[in-house]
């Protein structure tokens, strides 16, 4: 029953958008007032409705109701319960209805919370979010049914990839989810306010938290996605500019460039048609990557067919929204005066050159992630990667970064550069400082990583000039937002650059007793021991390294073997051991045993790495996500409506 | 604003952006990594014999006038099984064939031979895929199609099925 | 691989059988460093940027696939026995094309892709510094 329930649900979550959809158009184009009080209702309920449809569905999951086909395909009774959960965004049908929940559930809360749009303009946000989930409703019940019934229930189900039994994955893509549909808000907005015509300060001021709230889940997503993949995939990598790690850096981009936008517009009414644009292209740039990834279009060799009727479905949807939107844009957007103008040597000069980088940035990922299929229509196959990405993209992040140091120390409108210059003098000493250091003693580093320290040096010392001279519990928690997460910027740069400049590797086939040394640590190789993990087996490696100071720490690689279920072939998954130092991290993988000349397998592949401040990169990642928080509650109107309503009480107490 | 065009600019470049997907929907991408070494003479090498009883294979045996195939194989490779009825036609039809057997041990291969058969006059054992790579191949099976001067003519990716024997034969026949 | 593989994982498409795989052992250098420390730096920026032919988008230098083990093997090798990074590129390339190397070379069908950002720059600039106003900010104007 609780499948055909949920199924229900949905049809009735659907219909009530289609309501919201047909209501607020109508009051639109002139229709009675009546029909404007529907929307804000009716947005609510889809957006509960789908979140219980969602809940039936992690019910159908965790009673490992096999009847149900999307259960029996990705999940199994032996499976620990958090993974059972888990399984239920695992899969393409569920991560499609998270996608919907979330969707709606923006909705509903633009219905419940947002005061400070216009009337006509918030009707005009929610007919276009029911507009949007409505296509993906459609997408969902015409050709993705969660809830599809199976005709005979199998026994057991066919488990989830082990790669997927893993706490740290098992959270990621909800948190990636929220960032993407996150900025179906921000396109809502600006699709109400280019109906209505009303883009200015008021708007971009009540857009500005959603942006901030979705991107500060799209960071922590990426941050999380990145670590996750440095110690599942066992070889340490944690970014490989991957199509699909490409693809969930795109909206992040648009993002970063509309928070900065956003601010030109809420504070000056400048650059308002260019925030309008980066709303779009925020939200049409997540579509753009889910089409990417679910219709296979960008899955390399040796890939697995993916429903090219799904992908056909996505592509009309997207090029209706997408399209529409852009329509509207050029309809509408010469109608919009781009506001006050302004000298370059200014606070918005710097946040307009921060938009041109970003958005080059963006530019050149997408146009790498597809530019082989560009290249095999003109008859040749090529392979874009790292090489491409570092030389082109890290020289125009390392002046961004440059601009990061300059635009927050400008004044809006109008500086000049004799006073700029004067509050640069310790960052240039610091980033100096590194670069000869870094020369000196640093040997053969490549030219990128040693101006990414240096310039994450001037960076971590410029990021904090905004408190300099400040009392600083009177500084506002904006600031405080932008301080820290541009301090976190050169947090996570330093990471990169110690990370790729100063890496050690040892690749060597080990017998027990034997000692490798790497770095300042002599790391011995104990021996191997069969283990058992509740759905797997594992040969668990024991190292015991030891630093020169003294320290010994064990580190406890495994190589794990899940069978096959249900007639599926066994699979083996490596997990790392990380030992985490004030200045680095040693990283251990235990490989294949290696047969000795007698046949006896006595010997063990044993990779290890050093990695000179390679936590930095995720720290910097959640000082980011964090200074972000502080900027958004401070945005918020929280804290606003708790003195209002403190200064209320205190008038009401000494009132007469 | 004066020029108003740049605002269709967006809309453009999705137009593009769209143009690609939708090229890519009606046209897959070939999954397949073709080989570039197609009509230019074998990689020098000289392998020993991959299980007791077959001759080993050199490059050198590829260039003796007669036009042959080279099947790249490997007793653990599932597809290969399927494809062996396929090389056993083309022995029967008079084709010449040598095999590298890819990452393999001698009593894996001998046990792949008596059960599905050997169609190969020679084997050479590519423990460390290196001619594989040097023949620009990327996975089992594969099959060169080799001319009497020892020049590679064409590649066929994955097995080859009943109805490509006659037109493989044709082929060799051809090159005589 | 990384996100790529996490997504498809997602979609229930990838799982990673060792069914029909051999049962060697790799290759020697598929998993040892050459002794000599610069050789062994060559040998390893040029793994990072060929493509490993079997896999999800992954180099050869972080693939547990046979044949990464046995391409790793190749290049290491070809290096010790003196070859530069690029004779051996230009080696694969000619046998796999340029699908094998992550660094396209610059010609006629990758030129927009080289040029591309710069294009893209120059645009945006030119539409940018429209914006800015000349000289002085003090006045305000109209718009």
């Amino acid at each position: 029953m609780i499948a055909e329930l949920g199924l229900a649900l949905l049809w009735i979550a659907a219909s009530l958008a289609c309501l919201s959809l047909v209501a607020g158009t109508l009051f639109l184009r002139g229709g009675p007032k009546d029909l404007a009080a529907l929307v804000r209702p009716a947005s609510v309920a889809q957006g509960v409705l789908t979140a219980a449809a969602f809940g039936l569905l992690i019910a159908l999951f965790v009673r490992s109701d096999m009847s149900v086909d999307l259960v029996a395909r990705n999940s199994n009774s032996l499976k620990p319960m958090i993974f059972k959960i888990a399984g239920t965004w695992g899969n393409h049908e569920g991560s499609m209805l998270l996608w919907l929940m979330i969707l709606s559930l923006s909705g509903a809360l633009i219905a419940l919370f947002e005061k400070r749009l216009r009337e006509d303009t918030l009707v005009a946000t929610l007919t276009a979010q029911a507009a949007l989930s409505l296509g993906f409703f459609a997408f969902l019940l015409f050709s993705s049914n969660p809830f599809k019934r199976l005709p005979v229930a199998p026994p057991d189900g066919q488990g989830l990839n082990p790669l997927l039994q893993d706490i740290g994955l098992a959270f990621h893509p909800p948190t990636l989810y929220v960032g993407y549909v996150g900025l179906s808000v921000a396109f809502s907005f600006a699709v109400g306010a280019l109906i209505t015509r009303e883009i200015g300060p008021a708007f971009a001021r009540a857009m500005r938290p959603w942006v901030l709230g979705s991107w500060i889940f799209l960071t922590l997503g990426i941050t999380a996605g990145s670590y996750w993949a440095y110690y599942e995939l066992g070889w340490g990598g944690w970014w490989f500019w991957d199509p699909v790690e490409n693809v969930s850096l795109v909206p992040w981009l648009a993002g970063a460039a509309l928070l900065h936008s956003v601010a030109v517009t809420a504070t000056r009414n400048a650059l308002r048609a260019w925030t309008v644009m980066l709303a779009v292209i925020g939200f049409s740039m997540s579509m753009v990557g889910t089409f990417i990834v679910r219709s296979g279009l960008l899955t390399s060799v040796h890939s697995f067919a993916v429903d090219p009727e799904r992908g056909t479905f996505l592509l009309v949807l997207m090029a209706i929204y997408i399209g529409g939107a852009l329509t509207l844009f050029a309809l509408r957007a010469g109608a919009v005066a781009e506001g006050k103008k302004f000298a370059l040597l200014s606070r918005e000069g710097a946040l307009v050159i921060n938009n041109l980088l970003l958005t080059t940035i963006l530019a050149l990922v997408l146009l790498g992630t597809l530019y082989p299929i560009v290249a095999e229509a003109m008859g040749e196959k090529i392979s874009v990667g790292p090489p491409y990405y570092n030389r082109v993209a890290g020289p125009l992040a390392l002046i961004l970064c440059l601009v990061m140091v300059a635009g927050p120390l400008l004044s809006w409108r109008k500086d000049d550069g004799k006073r700029l210059w004067s509050r640069l003098p310790a960052s240039a000493f610091a980033g100096a400082a590194v670069l000869f250091a870094l020369i000196l003693f640093g040997g053969a580093v490549g030219i990128l990583p040693l101006l990414g320290m240096t310039v994450a040096a001037v960076v971590a010392v410029a990021s904090l000039a905004p408190l300099w001279g400040r009392t600083l519990r009177r500084v506002p928690l904006p600031t405080w937002g932008m301080v820290v997460a541009h301090f976190g910027v050169a947090v996570c740069l330093a990471g990169m650059g110690a990370e790729s400049a100063f890496i050690k590797e040892r690749l060597v086939a080990a017998a027990p007793g034997e000692t490798i040394r790497i770095a300042d640590f002599s790391v011995k190789f104990v021996g191997v021991k069969p283990v058992a993990g509740p759905n797997y087996t594992a040969i668990e490696g024991s190292l015991i390294a030891t630093t020169a100071s003294g320290g010994r720490f064990t580190m406890k690689p495994e190589a794990r073997t899940f069978p096959g279920l249900m007639g599926t072939a066994p699979t083996e998954t490596n997990e790392a051991a990380l030992l985490t130092r004030p200045g680095g991290q040693l990283y251990a993988v235990l490989g294949q045993p290696v047969p000795g000349d007698d046949g006896r397998a006595d010997r063990y592949q044993i990779r290890l790495w050093w990695k000179p401040l390679v936590w930095w990169i995720w720290l910097g990642g959640g000082l980011i996500a964090l200074g972000a928080t502080l900027s958004l509650l401070g945005r918020a109107q929280l804290p606003a409506m708790w003195r209002a309503r403190r200064h209320r009480k205190t008038q009401e107490r000494f009132a007469p | 604003m004066k020029n108003r065009w740049v605002l269709f600019v967006p809309l453009a470049i999705m137009g593009l952006l769209f143009g690609a997907f939708i090229y890519r929907l009606v046209t897959p991408a070939e999954t397949l990594i073709q080989s570039q070494w197609i009509d230019k003479p074998m990689p020098l090498f000289d392998l020993p014999p991959a299980t007791a009883g077959v001759p080993g294979l050199k490059s050198s045996d590829l260039a003796d006038g007669r036009p042959r195939l080279v099947n790249v194989f490997a007793s653990w490779c599932i597809p290969c099984r399927a494809e062996a009825p396929q090389l056993e036609a083309l022995k029967a039809a008079g084709v010449p064939i040598d095999g590298i057997a890819i990452r393999d041990r001698p009593e894996d291969v001998a046990r792949f031979l008596s059960e599905y058969g050997n169609p190969f006059d020679r084997i050479g054992a590519d423990m460390q895929s290196s001619v594989q790579i040097a023949l620009g191949s990327s996975g089992v099976p594969e099959t060169f199609l080799v001319d009497g001067k020892g020049i590679i003519r064409e590649q066929i990716q994955g097995v080859i099925l009943a109805d490509q024997v006659p037109e493989i034969v044709a082929k060799i026949e051809a090159m005589k | 691989m990384s996100l790529r593989l996490v997504l498809l994982c997602l979609l229930g498409a990838l799982a990673l059988p060792v069914a029909a795989q051999d049962r060697l052992p790799p290759a020697p250098y598929a998993y040892q460093q050459l002794n000599d420390p610069a050789k062994e730096a060559r040998a390893k920026a040029l793994m990072e940027e060929l493509r490993c032919l079997v896999c999800q988008g992954q180099s050869i230098a972080d693939s547990d696939a046979p044949l990464a083990g046995d391409m790793r093997h190749e290049v290491r090798s070809k290096i010790a026995a003196g070859e530069s990074p690029d004779e051996i590129k230009a080696w694969l390339v000619a046998r796999y094309g340029n699908w094998v190397t992550y660094d396209p070379p610059f010609d006629a069908a990758t030129a927009l892709l080289w040029l591309g950002p710069l294009l893209f720059l120059a645009i945006g600039g030119w539409l940018a510094f429209g914006r800015f106003r000349r000289g002085d900010g003090d006045a305000e104007d109209k718009a």
